[in-house]
């Protein structure tokens, strides 16, 4: 299976605002009737988008100063509440390639990585400093480095952070880790043998 | 091989707890990333987060590995009102219909809509006898947890990981660290499970528990039913831990005993063994202990938009100009304007419209045994639409077996079929407007229970058949008369 090593993500950014954003907000849950994730971009932010008769209210993604935005800005807790994978698989369908937050939920994280979406943490300060930069220029490119462990933009940078382990899996193209699951097939019924269960 | 080493050695000196032991027993090795791969005893599989994983099978041109680890059922899309088919929304229709082809295409045992044994999940499983203490077990559902209950390893995981389950049944995980959480002492008259997850939540926070299992432990958990114990578990996730559990005991056992897929005869005695063998050790290490004393604990409702928006029924809803930082008074700002609630009055008497009894956090039959003994003679406020939910089918035919249902609907709630319904709405149960739900259910995010302008307010089974007979927020402690000197109705042990 041969997938990419993502070692940095470049593209114009959008904040989105709120501390701990919940899976239900980034997707309500009628956009969950579907059978393949093909379609969720459009119910990304849906309720905090839209009014009840579906016209838009302003939110920062249908602002077209910041249209074809692939990094997205957020506060602390981010993604949490449901496991449900059609979060992510939505801000990715709507063109994201990373997110950079304050925290993020554990599950959301997850299958952020193994989508290969990159959330990284940077401080508070950071994140606003970088939203300021971003609203003044919409068109400002925003570079995550997984390799330095650093987002830039002009002629600023600030560290970021994220688990070894998820680093180490995006940037030896390893975030889809079914390819090295299936190698171990041996060890894996030796392990189901060995259970005292089922 | 050094750190292996080095780990035994530690072992010798101090004990372990549940989670390192079901997790070392479960590692199959470590990736190249440094993370463990980690077998998977039991995999639960709903409609909503299952399809895109048989498709990506599908795609890889995998087959999964060992279907008889995988049980299925089907429970966010089930119309209440009748779960006859076709469905009227033909997506839900078409769900359980992918649903189906996958389970029978690749031999999973399915607990279908005839079956008699549908529900959600979380009840299923341990209905079943297929949650058992000492396994590993997840779905792609964050209310994984619940099955922490049993002393099983149980967290939520996403569709991609879904498929790795399917196709190789183990899954890339980081260990989590793990915090005890002891609650000493008694609980008072009134107050419930549902309080004691909810005051933990308030403590530490929405996201105090990322990076953590939650252990819990205590007199309060000692004495508690696994039914209670599940409640607590459930919510977990509500606290930002992926996991919670609570050490195997005799509870444990006795609930366990002759479930469909619990061990039989001489299995059954060296499961027992082997089971006791899994609870944390009296030295076991822990990262973090965080102590509770249960006669502080109130029955509690949430104010806000967020499970740790928690306040006791006699406090009052929290004042935005009295938050300590910028960005409390912030956050307690937008959960008020979208509560349409008043600061500073207090939340006892704020209106309801809707009250549900249901889920996977309040939905057993200990929860409608308990509300039906103090519901007879009650009647449900006019304008207050009441439903009560069933979480499984068995717990259905249980509460109608002993006449619960007739309580229930003689009370003015409307008695429906099994599923998850209003929690979170993907069914035809939804609020509308900004109407206000008095709701047993575990999340009062923003649009949660079907309507975008829809307001939660969270609380126990009770509290909530409270709320419907007053139609607005009450103490059911005052509205029956539960005291101190009064014994609760329905003695634990029967649960
Ligand atoms: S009852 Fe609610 S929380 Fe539980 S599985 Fe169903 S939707 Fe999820």
């Amino acid at each position: 299976m041969s997938i990419e090593a993502i070692h940095q993500v470049s593209g114009t950014a959008v904040y989105v605002p709120g501390a701990d954003i919940d899976t239900d907000r980034i997707i309500p849950a009628r956009f969950l009737k579907c059978v393949t994730f093909d379609d969720l971009a459009e119910g990304l932010f849906y309720d905090v988008r839209f009014n009840a008769e579906g016209e838009p209210v302003g939110h920062a993604l249908d602002d077209s100063r910041f249209e074809g935005a692939s990094v997205m800005l957020a506060a602390s807790n981010f993604g949490c509440g449901s496991s449900r994978e059609h979060a992510p698989q939505s801000i990715y369908r709507a063109g994201f390639r990373a997110i950079i937050a304050e925290s993020f939920a554990e599950i959301f994280f997850g299958n952020s990585t193994g989508i290969g979406m990159p959330c990284v943490c940077g401080s508070a300060q950071d994140i606003q400093a970088l939203t300021l930069a971003v609203e003044a220029n919409p068109q400002l490119s925003v570079t995550i480095n997984l390799q330095v462990m650093k987002v830039s933009y002009g002629a600023e940078s600030f560290p970021i952070t994220m688990p070894d382990s998820a680093r180490e899996a995006l940037i030896t193209a390893r975030w889809d880790s079914i390819g090295e699951l299936l190698e171990n097939a041996a060890a894996i019924e030796q392990c189901a043998e060995s259970l005292p269960y089922v | 091989m050094k750190d292996i080493v080095i780990e035994q050695y530690s072992s010798i000196i101090m004990g372990k707890n549940l989670y390192q032991k079901v997790w070392d027993e479960h590692a199959v090795g470590v990736l190249a990333d440094g993370r463990t791969q980690l077998f998977i005893g039991s995999h639960l599989i709903h409609e909503v987060t299952s399809p895109q994983a048989f498709g990506m099978l599908r795609d890889l041109g995998l087959a999964v590995k060992f279907p008889h680890r995988t049980f299925a059922t089907v429970d966010h899309i089930v119309p209440t009102d009748s779960q006859e088919q076709p469905f009227e929304d033909p997506l839900a229709d078409a769900m359980i219909t992918e649903l189906r082809k996958n389970v029978a295409e690749h031999g999973i045992t399915y607990f279908d809509l005839a079956s008699g044994m549908q529900g959600i999940v979380h009840i299923v499983g341990p209905e079943q006898g297929i949650t058992q203490p000492g396994t590993t077990i997840v779905c792609g559902d964050s209310h994984t947890a619940t099955h922490g209950a049993f002393g099983a390893i149980a967290f939520g995981i996403g569709t991609t990981q879904v498929r790795d389950v399917l196709a190789t049944q183990t899954l890339a995980m980081e260990k989590l660290k793990v915090r005890r959480i002891h609650v000493s002492g008694d609980l008072r008259p009134g107050v419930y499970a549902k309080d004691v997850a909810l005051h933990i939540i308030r403590l530490l926070g929405a996201n105090g528990g990322i990076g953590y299992a939650y252990e819990y432990g205590g007199s309060v958990f000692d004495g508690f039913t696994m039914e209670e114990r599940m409640t607590v578990c459930n919510m977990s996730i509500e606290g930002g831990a992926r996991c919670g559990y609570v050490n195997p005991d005799q509870t444990t056992f006795d609930y366990l005993a002759n479930r469909p897929y619990a061990p039989k005869d001489t299995e059954w005695d060296n499961a027992l063994l082997r089971w006791k063998s899994y609870a944390s050790d009296s030295d076991a290490e822990y990262d973090d202990v965080v102590d509770i004393c249960a006669a502080d604990i109130e029955p509690t409702v949430t104010w806000g938009i967020s499970p740790d928006h928690g306040i006791a029924i006699s406090e009052v809803i929290p004042d935005p100009e009295k938050a300590k930082t910028p960005e409390e008074r912030e956050s307690v700002l937008e959960a008020l304007e979208y509560m349409k609630l008043p600061a500073g009055e207090p939340i006892k008497g704020t209106p309801v419209d809707v009250a549900f009894i249901g889920s996977c956090t309040n939905g057993r039959i200990s929860d409608f045994r308990e509300v039906a003994q103090y519901l007879k003679g009650h009647n449900v406020a006019e304008g207050v639409t009441a439903l009560a939910v069933p979480g499984s089918q068995i717990t259905d035919a249980i509460c109608k077996k002993e006449g619960i249902d007739k309580i229930f609907t003689q009370a003015g709630f409307e008695w429906r079929a099994a599923g998850c319904s209003m929690c979170l709405a993907m069914n035809p149960d939804k609020l509308k407007g900004d109407q206000l739900c008095a709701s047993s259910s575990n999340r009062n995010f923003k649009g949660r229970q079907g309507s975008p302008t829809g307001r939660t307010v969270l609380m126990s089974p009770l509290m909530v058949a409270a709320a419907a007979i007053e139609g607005e927020v009450a103490d059911a402690r005052e509205v029956f008369e539960v005291s101190d000197q009064k014994e609760s109705p329905h003695p634990r042990s029967l649960n």
